[in-house]
């Protein structure tokens, strides 16, 4: 296939899912400031982390004066200066997609061109609390009938590797964003007995990923920092894990390099970070340092996104 | 010889015309198609035999029932993404060409007429392209005047050094056709460089018989569906000699911000070929690839939809990011087969246009069947005197025009404007033509205040291949919504409507 096209339906799909991430990480933070303030809502800095986990701080103190509800709000949901705002990963998702209409099937065209002509609906408008959160619903919808739709529609070729690849690079990098930001109240200097404080931030960080029930079922115990870090880790039943993400990874770029007949730099870097993840065990990260072990799997992702570009896509 | 003659037939019409009530008022009598009537018979309303059981439909049906059909038209095409670009209005601007759903009907008689006509037609263009490429036979007998030619913005020196394959040049044309009568069939405008709207010809076929299927079992319309397989064969049939029995076709186009990229997509899709973009494209050794996931793979057909201008920034335009460096190399070598060829505008020139009846009878050694509008040079100075004082009675178009752009329609324009083109005419002639307003005929179309006529044309599209001309019975039907308009581009409002040939 085209390199242009595969290269549009991996970002299609990374588009596609950082509109879930962001619309996932504004809801969590609604929900931590509507509790009251003795339970970590109100007084948190809960905008300004989510503000870190999903957008360009910088990009955002040049667009607002303060770091509120409001702003950030709307900077990551509706604004046209971020790139990576819930309307701009839809709008360009859907340029994308209008670029490769022939490579799409007639399911996830009208996914991604219904949600760009409904997000009209939303824009330009005051919402209220319970409007917006609607829109962060919606949003979540469009997400899930997108990877529906490619997960049942398209033809098993490379098309579909490509996409499933994009998807799960994507959810890597946005797992590994809400722990690079949160890393410090996972730590067992900040764990204080009882918190509920502290109990609220884990549970927000497991909302994020919509791991919240998930924890309960696979550990079966109160939650716990350590066993937070090692669900969105290392747990491979967690889809949203970064072992999860590079199992995905790994088989797709596989079946890619079978249908090819070729191997490369992608599939090299994809299975050691699957390796050294499966290797690896939580109490460990966390005695050499989970902010370093986070950082420095940020960057190994990124070197990846890499090397899938300049082996198929440019 | 050419010139005066074509001068006089205008003439006469136009002395025909104005006998039956002056060109402001045609308007009212134009022919209809499905009522007949039109110049001299205004009142007769007998309901032609083509449209007879669309018009009990239309009769019977309560309006209701078309609204929420209509509605549902709308929504499909949005569904579906039909939506063009407009130049010039805000960039994020995607509308709709507004869908008539009252079919345009012809009957098996007139389409075959038509046919006929349209493949003479091509079989003269692609004659005379490859004269002016080559032996210039028409210029040495004189046919046309050697500078429309050679100073035509359209023409391509580079063409006159190699052959095309099969020395064919058009390989898709779109012939625009009006109507003015019962049988009177004109080609408004020659488009031989990359005519679109084909895309709407298949989908507003689509959604009608999606809409109205009982229509269909009740009327013998002859399919259109087939265009795609014929263009595919089409464009195989022209692939260079050194390609394999298989030769690789792909869509090239200027991309998504293009106004007929729904087009490029569609059609692409519907032939199953990749649809490009000019990065996607290179050339090594005067061969042209694409850039694939899995390397470089050989080109041997490209169905360009981008301007010659735009194709190769080493020979054209070098500030083109569109084109292919060394494309017009590779395709001199006859290494890939550019569809349709460089070079093809010349005949989308409209004082080329007008030549148009000497050209056929020179190359085929046949009359017209199809006419000409009868059309004044204003570069000839008798015709340019009769225009600047009639141009509140003529339509005057800019030779290389396009799209309804840049053209005065005089009947409707203001004092002001009628003066203020009379200012452009008067600096350079040479670059306008004038025709007589032309009354064009009507079909029955939806509209605020009902069912009402409205103006229409139609856009042929004709396939000439290594192995034989191939059309679709009907095409495009352009509809101009406003009331009395005569203008028919969807960039100018002008609307489309599903067109049938009844297969008898």
């Amino acid at each position: 296939m085209l390199s242009r096209t595969a290269d549009n339906l991996y970002w299609l799909s990374r588009y596609a899912e950082r509109a879930d991430f962001l619309a996932r990480i504004l809801d969590a933070a609604l929900r931590l400031t509507a509790l009251p303030s003795n339970y970590g809502g109100r007084t948190s800095n809960e905008w300004a982390s989510a503000l870190s986990s999903a957008g360009d701080p910088a990009l955002f103190k040049t667009l607002y004066d303060a770091v509120n509800e409001h702003t950030v709000c709307n900077f990551l949901a509706f604004s046209a200066h971020n790139p990576s705002s819930i309307r701009s990963c839809i709008a360009t998702a859907r340029e994308n997609a209008r670029s490769i209409r022939t490579a799409l099937t007639t399911e996830m065209w009208d996914t991604i061109n219904g949600a760009w002509l409904e997000l009209r609906s939303y824009e330009g408008r005051d919402l209220s609390r319970e409007e917006f959160t609607q829109f962060l619903d919606w949003v979540k919808r469009v997400s899930l009938t997108f990877d529906g739709s490619a997960y049942r529609t398209m033809l098993r070729n490379d098309a579909y590797w490509f996409t499933r690849a994009g998807t799960a690079i994507e959810r890597a990098d946005n797992t590994a964003r809400i722990l690079d930001v949160k890393y410090q109240i996972l730590l067992p200097a900040s764990e204080r007995v009882g918190g509920s404080l502290d109990y609220f931030q884990w549970t927000t960080i497991l909302r994020e990923v919509s791991a919240f029930n998930a924890y309960h079922w696979v550990y079966r115990e109160s939650i716990k920092p350590v066993l937070v870090a090692d669900l969105l880790i290392l747990n491979p039943e967690m889809p949203r894990s970064l072992a999860s993400c590079y199992r995905m990874l790994v088989e797709h770029l596989d079946l890619i390099a079978d249908a090819y007949g070729r191997r490369g730099e992608s599939q090299r870097l994809a299975s050691n970070m699957r390796a050294k993840l499966a290797g690896a065990d939580i109490e460990r990260i966390f005695a050499s340092g989970l902010h370093e072990f986070i950082q420095g799997f940020i960057v190994e992702n990124n070197g990846l996104g890499a090397a899938i570009s300049e082996q198929y896509l440019v | 010889m050419g010139a005066p003659e074509t001068f006089r037939v205008a003439c006469l019409l136009l002395r025909s015309n104005e006998a039956s009530g002056g060109i402001a008022r045609m308007a009212l009598t134009a022919f209809d198609e499905m009522n007949g009537g039109g110049a001299g018979q205004p009142e007769q309303a007998a309901v032609r035999e083509a449209y007879d059981i669309l018009k009990a439909w239309l009769d019977k049906t309560p309006p209701e029932h078309f609204n929420t059909r209509r509605s549902q038209a709308e929504m499909l095409f949005r569904r579906i993404g039909i939506t063009f670009a407009v130049y010039g209005a805000n960039e994020s601007t995607e509308r709709l060409i507004p869908f008539d759903i009252i079919p345009r009907v012809l009957t098996k008689p007139e389409w075959d007429f038509l046919e006929r006509g349209l493949k003479q037609r091509v079989t003269a263009l692609n004659a005379f392209i490859n004269d002016i490429y080559g032996a210039e036979e028409c210029i040495k007998a004189g046919i046309i005047p050697p500078d429309l030619i050679y100073r035509n913005p359209h023409y391509r020196m580079e063409m006159r050094a190699f052959d095309v394959p099969h020395d064919l040049y058009v390989h898709i044309a779109g012939i625009d056709i009006v109507r003015t009568g019962a049988n009177d069939f004109f080609v408004l405008e020659d488009n031989a460089r990359t005519p679109s709207g084909v895309s709407y010809m298949l989908e507003n076929r689509e959604v009608m018989m999606r809409l109205f299927p009982e229509l269909f079992s009740r009327h013998r319309v002859a399919p259109v569906e087939n265009y795609p397989d014929a263009l595919l064969a089409t464009l195989r049939s022209l692939a260079p000699a050194s390609a394999t029995r298989d030769p690789t076709v792909v869509l090239l186009t200027p991309g998504r911000y293009n106004s007929a990229f729904y087009e490029h997509s569609f059609l692409a899709d519907k032939l199953g070929v990749e649809l490009v973009e000019a990065g996607d494209l290179f050339t090594k050794d005067e061969v042209v690839y694409m850039r694939t996931t899995e390397g470089p793979r050989r080109v041997d057909v490209i169905y360009r939809r981008l301007d010659d201008d735009f194709l190769d920034p080493l020979v054209f335009r070098p500030d083109s990011v569109l084109g292919v460096p060394g494309l017009m190399n590779a395709y001199e070598r006859g290494n890939v087969t550019l569809s349709n060829a460089v070079g093809t505008g010349i005949s989308d020139d409209k004082a080329v246009y007008s030549y148009m009846p000497e050209i056929v009878k020179f190359f085929t050694g046949e009359e017209p069947i199809l006419h000409n509008v009868p059309t004044y040079r204003c570069r000839e100075p008798e015709a340019f005197s009769y225009v600047i004082d009639n141009l509140k009675d003529l339509v005057v178009k800019e030779v290389n025009g396009s799209g309804g752009y840049g053209m005065l329609v005089g009947p409707h324009a203001t004092r002001r404007e009628i003066d203020e083109f009379a200012k452009k005419l008067r600096h350079a002639p040479d670059n306008f033509i004038a025709q007589p307003t032309l009354s064009l005929s009507t079909c029955p179309t939806f509209v605020a205040s009902g069912v009402a006529p409205r103006h229409v044309d139609l856009r042929p599209f004709v396939l000439a291949g290594a192995d034989e001309i191939r059309i679709v019975p009907g095409g495009l039907t352009r509809v101009a919504l406003k009331e009395g308009s005569l203008v028919v581009n969807s960039s100018q409002g002008g609307g489309t409507k599903d067109t049938w040939v009844l297969d008898a």
